[in-house]
């Protein structure tokens, strides 16, 4: 057997259990179904009314948003709220970083200041893996979406969605549509049901928003929309990322939506009981009808409610883990402290 | 160490009996157990007193005072509370009364839901000499000793053992 060095991954603490949330890559099917579970538990199962809990009072949470966002940072911000944590919103274009201050001394900074918890997101992928590389070991580092590569709260959002509206992920078919190519939700959501062992993953959409080699993620891959919507439970819609695209990858919106929108007429190719999801934004008429966006089988407005008790789960579990930890390592003191004391001290007689 | 069975079923009888003669309750009494022991007892009163409002459970690993030391309970479970809790006199029902601790987590909780009009606590088992909040039982069955432990099995067959002089676990 090779002896391969492998990097540690640096989401997990020694015990193997979350410290930051920066990517699904790596991670295992429990982790997943503890965020999952852990989410379930701050729903009202006769309202899903998300309650306020004095979880993380006293701890500080800054959500660094580097680049824009409405829902993603509206729904953390809840979240941390809902955990009764202190919430700090840096309004990073006026930030220090504009007037020549480095990233890691804005960072400590930060930290400085006793933050707990770091939300990130940055138009760079791997943005949030840099943070987690550098911040003190009692701060923890979330990733809200980097650059093309990862949006894993996103993910676990939608995972929850599905498993919420259709009982299980495992058996089912599920479609994403759109541009792959540039989409950190695609990337981790992909990702996600791997781990979660859905029964088939397809990809839709023109060649031109298709990444290379798309057989190594494990999905089915589709040009011709209703071919690829035949017969699945779910259909993901993704945003056309016109801000991360260069150059003429696509024709027109018009065109685009022609050969893949979202329309009725195409759903009716997925299962009668098939649910409609979007991230959002929702760009109306150009990958989504408003028929369907509104229609009976979106469940969009869902994801956005779902989000908050997910977010409150992985933040939860992060603090849990850690506080579990520092227990461990506490009473790891504790008893090499005793065993050395019982090596060293004489036996009274 | 020697162990003592209780026959559970005269101790919920008698817990039943003490709630039906409190002065605020009535058919209509909304029961709030504390999951899992107290959930437990409060199914078994709820029976007992021919209830009509559904039976209210609290899972109280979200208002624990000790997250920071133990984390998160990994079997938390979402509260339910099917009734508005404003104005209501609550029972709240627990297995075991011993720091008072969790008392005071799931009436946190109870306050996050509305202002109830009382609550009453309700505990099977009063456990003595090592309350660390100024928290009492209002109806209990059994007293004991902080040098004893029980060990509260269920949902069915629910069965209690008492067993003495074993080191106190909560």
């Amino acid at each position: 057997m090779s002896a391969r060095l492998t990097r540690p991954n640096i989401q997990l603490n020694e015990h193997g259990k979350l410290k930051h949330f920066l990517t699904l890559e790596g991670l295992k099917p429990h982790h997943l179904t503890e965020i999952l579970d852990t989410a379930e538990s701050f729903l009202n199962p006769h309202t899903n009314e998300i309650k306020k809990v004095p979880l993380l009072r006293g701890k500080t949470i800054m959500n660094l948003f580097f680049e824009p966002s409405t829902r993603t940072r509206t729904t953390f911000e809840i979240a941390e709220k809902r955990l009764s944590a202190d919430v700090m919103n840096l309004n990073i274009s006026a930030s220090a970083t504009k007037k020549g201050e480095s990233l890691l001394d804005t960072m400590w900074n930060l930290e400085a200041m006793q933050a707990d918890m770091f939300v990130i997101r940055h138009s760079e992928s791997g943005a949030a893996h840099f943070f987690a590389e550098h911040v003190a070991p009692h701060v923890h580092v979330l990733n809200a979406g980097d650059g093309q590569h990862a949006h894993p709260t996103q993910a676990m959002l939608d995972m929850f969605t599905i498993r919420k509206l259709k009982g299980d992920v495992f058996d089912l078919k599920v479609a994403i549509v759109g541009d792959i190519l540039h989409s950190r939700v695609a990337r981790s959501q992909i990702q996600a049901l791997s781990l979660l062992e859905a029964r088939e993953i397809r990809v839709i959409g023109p060649k031109t928003l298709i990444p290379p080699f798309p057989e190594a993620l494990g999905v089915h891959v589709f040009h011709d929309m209703e071919a690829g919507l035949e017969g699945v439970d779910v259909v993901i819609m993704l945003r056309l990322q016109n801000e991360r695209m260069q150059g003429a990858l696509l024709p027109s919106e018009q065109e685009y939506f022609d050969l893949y929108g979202l329309t009725e007429r195409r759903l009716a190719y997925a299962k009668p009981d098939a649910i409609v999801m979007h991230p959002g934004p929702i760009n109306r008429g150009v990958e989504i009808d408003s028929a369907v966006a509104d229609g009976p089988q979106s469940v969009i407005l869902q994801q956005v409610t779902y989000g908050i008790a997910v977010r409150m789960a992985v933040m939860s579990i992060i603090m849990s883990n850690a506080a579990l930890l520092a227990q461990s390592q506490g009473e790891a003191i504790d008893s090499s402290d005793t065993e050395e004391k019982a090596a060293t001290q004489e036996r009274p007689e | 160490m020697t162990t003592l069975n209780f026959d559970i079923n005269q101790l919920l009888n008698e817990l039943a009996q003490k709630v039906r003669e409190h002065k605020l309750f009535d058919e209509q009494a909304k029961l709030i157990g504390i999951r899992t022991g107290g959930e437990w007892i409060a199914q078994g009163l709820h029976q007992r007193l021919n209830i009509t409002s559904p039976l209210g459970v609290l899972d109280i690993s979200f208002y624990r005072d000790d997250f920071s030391k133990i984390g998160l309970n990994p079997a938390v479970q979402p509260s339910s509370i099917p009734w508005s809790i404003d104005d209501q006199h609550i029972f709240l029902i627990d297995d075991v009364l011993y720091t008072g601790r969790t008392t005071r987590a799931a009436m946190n909780e109870i306050f996050d839901y509305g202002r109830p009009a009382s609550i009453t606590l309700v505990s099977l088992v009063d456990r003595k000499g090592a309350r660390e909040l100024p928290i009492q039982p209002d109806i209990s069955a059994l007293q004991m000793q902080c040098h004893q432990t029980l060990k509260l099995s269920g949902p069915e067959p629910l069965s209690m053992t008492l067993i003495e002089n074993a080191e106190a676990d909560q």
